[in-house]
C-alpha cells in the first residue's frame, strides 16, 4: 500500500505520478481516482503528462489513448494494457495498491 | 470499389490501409513495398535503437494478428516503376502489374546524399537496414564520427552517437540548426544541447568533401574553408526528398511531393496520397503524426470518391536529444515573435508560444510535456474545424 497525497491536493481533474518502480500514475477523473502504470505502452512517455477526458488519458507523446477503468488503450499507437492498480481513500489520504504486490498483475 | 493498392509499407501506408478496412472496406487490400520488413517505426532508429537500447522487435508497427486482421495482400521486397492507365494500374520491378480501382501512394522520403564516389563509412538514416549498419560501424569502441547536418536526425544521431561514448562533431551549413523551422532565439537554445554534452557543433560552413583512404574508407571530412576534420564515421543527415521518381508518367502533378488537395486526393479521385510523399494543400510534412492523420482522411475520401474530409493540422513533431525531450506544434512565420511562457532555458526545461498579432501560433517545449499538450490542444481548438 503506497500512500500518494491527500484527496484535497489531487482536485478533479489532476494527475501525480509516483516514482516506484516502475512509476505509477494517479488521476482524479471528476471525483474518482484511478491508478495506471505510468508508462505509456507504445513508446516511452509519462501518463500523468497526458491529457485527461472523462476516464480516457491521451498520451502527450503520440496521443494514443487508455481507459482508466481497465487500462486498455482505445486507440493506436498503443496496442497492449497498462496495468491498473486498486485505490483506497482513508481518512482524506489517497492509497495505491500495487497490483503486482497483490498478485493481480495484467 | 474492388481492389485498393497502396503503394509504400511503411507508416502511412499502414495507417492507410488500417483506415480502409475499419471504415468498411471488404475488398482486396494489397500492399506494395520495396522493403524486405514488415512495417516498422522509424523515429526510434536515431533514437533508442540506434544507442542498443531498443530492440528490432520493438520496432513493428503491428503485431502478427493485426496483419492477419488487415486480410492484405503484401507484396514486399518489390518496387513500384510506374502508374499506369489513369492509375488503374500499378506496374512492378520485373515486369507485372496489378490492376486496381483505387491507389493509395505511401512511398515516403528518401535520404539526400553528398556528391561524389561512395566510401565505407559514410551513412545516411532512413530505413532499418541502414540503422542496422550505421550500429554495426560504431560498436568496435569509441570512434571519430562526424555528423553533417544538424537538423532533427543529425542531432538525434549525434546525441545517441555521445551516449555510446563516441566523439562526435556536428557539421552545419546554416549559421545555426533548425533556423527555419525554430526561428533565432529558439534556434541557438536548441544548439547549446550539443555543447551541454560534449559534442562540437560547426556552423556556417558547408562541407566541400569528403576524403577516403586506400581501402576505400572515409577518413575525413574537408569543409568549404579549408579545415579538415579527422572521421571514422560519417553520418550524413541533410535532409530527403520525396520518392516520386516512380511516378514521372503517371500523369499526376508533382512538385516536391505528390500534389494534393486539403483532403489528400490528387487529380485523380481514385487516387490519395499520404504521408511524407504528400504535398497535401501546399505543403509537405515530416512528421510521424501527420502521416497517420492523414491516412484517416486520404481513406474516408478515396471510399467516398471525393474529397468529403479535409485535413487541416495544426502540425506537431517531437524529438529526443541528450535525455531532453523537444516538442513542437503550429506554424510559425519567421517575423513571428517568441515568449518564454515558464522554465527557463538556462535548466533546458521551458514552454515557449510563438505569437503574431497577440496570437498564438506555435507552441515550443524543452522536457514540459504537460503544459505542451495544454497548448497545444488550445491551438487546435483555436484552428478551423475539421470539416466533415
Ligand atoms: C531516423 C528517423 C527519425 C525520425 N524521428 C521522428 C521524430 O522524432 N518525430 C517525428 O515526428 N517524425 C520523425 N521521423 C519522421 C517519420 O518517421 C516519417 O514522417 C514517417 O516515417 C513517414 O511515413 P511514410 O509512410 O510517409 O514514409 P516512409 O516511412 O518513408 O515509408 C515509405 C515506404 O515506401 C517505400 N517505397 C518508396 N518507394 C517505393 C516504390 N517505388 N515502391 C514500393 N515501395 C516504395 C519505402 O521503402 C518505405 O518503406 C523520423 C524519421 C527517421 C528516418
Ligand atoms: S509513447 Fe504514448 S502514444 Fe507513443
Amino acid at each position: 500500500m503506497i500512500p500518494v497525497c491527500h484527496l484535497t491536493d489531487l482536485p478533479a481533474g489532476e494527475s501525480v505520478r509516483i516514482d516506484t518502480a516502475p512509476p505509477i500514475a494517479v488521476f482524479n477523473a471528476d471525483g474518482e481516482i484511478y491508478a495506471i502504470d505510468d508508462t505509456c505502452t507504445h513508446q516511452d512517455a509519462s501518463l500523468a503528462d497526458g491529457w485527461l477526458e472523462g476516464c480516457l488519458v491521451e498520451c502527450p507523446l503520440h496521443a494514443a489513448s487508455f481507459d482508466l477503468r481497465t487500462g486498455m488503450p482505445t486507440c493506436l499507437p498503443a496496442r497492449r494494457a497498462v496495468r491498473t492498480h486498486p485505490v483506497t481513500v482513508e481518512d482524506g489520504m489517497i492509497y495505491v495498491h500495487h497490483a503486482a504486490e497483490e498478485g493481480t498483475a495484467a | 470499389m474492388r481492389t485498393v493498392t497502396v503503394v509504400g509499407a511503411s507508416l502511412a501506408g499502414l495507417y492507410a490501409a488500417r483506415a480502409l478496412r475499419s471504415q468498411g472496406f471488404e475488398g482486396r487490400l494489397v500492399i506494395v513495398g520495396d522493403e524486405r520488413h514488415r512495417p516498422y517505426d522509424r523515429p526510434p532508429l536515431s533514437k533508442d535503437f540506434l544507442k542498443g537500447e531498443t530492440g528490432q522487435d520493438h520496432l513493428a508497427l503491428a503485431d502478427a494478428e493485426e496483419i492477419a486482421e488487415l486480410d492484405a495482400e503484401w507484396v514486399l521486397g518489390t518496387r513500384a516503376t510506374g502508374l499506369a492507365d489513369e492509375g488503374r494500374s500499378v506496374l512492378l520491378a520485373g515486369g507485372r502489374s496489378l490492376d486496381t480501382d483505387g491507389v493509395v501512394i505511401a512511398t515516403g522520403a528518401t535520404p539526400r546524399r553528398l556528391p561524389g564516389p561512395e566510401l565505407s563509412g559514410v551513412h545516411t538514416l532512413r530505413t532499418l537496414d541502414d540503422a542496422q549498419a550505421l550500429r554495426a560501424d560504431l560498436a568496435g569502441g569509441p570512434v571519430r564520427v562526424v555528423v553533417i547536418g544538424g537538423g532533427f536526425i543529425g542531432a538525434e544521431v549525434a546525441s545517441s552517437c555521445a551516449a555510446l561514448g563516441h566523439d562526435v562533431t556536428i557539421v552545419e551549413a546554416a549559421p545555426l540548426p533548425l533556423l527555419p523551422q525554430l526561428g533565432e532565439e529558439m534556434a541557438e537554445i536548441c544548439a547549446t544541447l550539443h555543447g551541454d554534452h560534449g559534442v562540437t557543433l560547426t556552423t556556417g560552413t558547408g562541407v566541400a568533401t569528403l576524403h577516403g583512404g586506400p581501402a576505400g574508407r572515409v577518413t575525413g571530412v574537408e569543409l568549404a574553408d579549408g579545415r579538415l576534420l579527422p572521421a571514422d564515421t560519417v553520418v550524413v543527415g541533410i535532409g530527403v526528398r520525396p520518392n516520386t521518381d516512380w511516378l514521372a508518367d503517371s500523369g499526376l502533378a508533382l512538385a516536391d511531393g505528390v500534389v494534393t488537395d486539403a483532403g489528400c486526393v490528387t487529380a485523380l479521385p481514385h487516387v490519395v496520397a499520404v504521408g511524407d510523399v504528400a504535398r497535401v494543400d501546399g505543403s509537405r510534412t515530416e512528421h510521424w503524426t501527420s502521416a497517420t492523420e492523414q491516412a484517416a482522411v486520404a481513406a474516408h475520401n478515396l471510399l467516398a470518391g471525393a474529397t468529403l474530409k479535409a485535413h487541416r493540422p495544426v502540425p506537431y513533431f517531437w524529438s529526443d536529444q541528450y535525455g531532453v525531450r523537444i516538442q513542437f506544434a503550429g506554424r510559425r512565420l519567421p517575423t513571428d515573435t517568441v515568449r518564454i511562457l515558464e522554465g527557463s532555458p538556462d535548466d533546458r526545461t521551458f514552454l515557449a508560444a510563438y505569437e503574431r498579432a497577440g496570437r498564438t501560433t506555435a507552441v515550443l517545449a524543452l522536457n514540459r510535456p504537460r503544459p505542451f499538450m495544454k497548448q497545444r490542444r488550445e491551438l487546435m481548438r483555436a484552428t478551423q474545424p475539421v470539416a466533415s
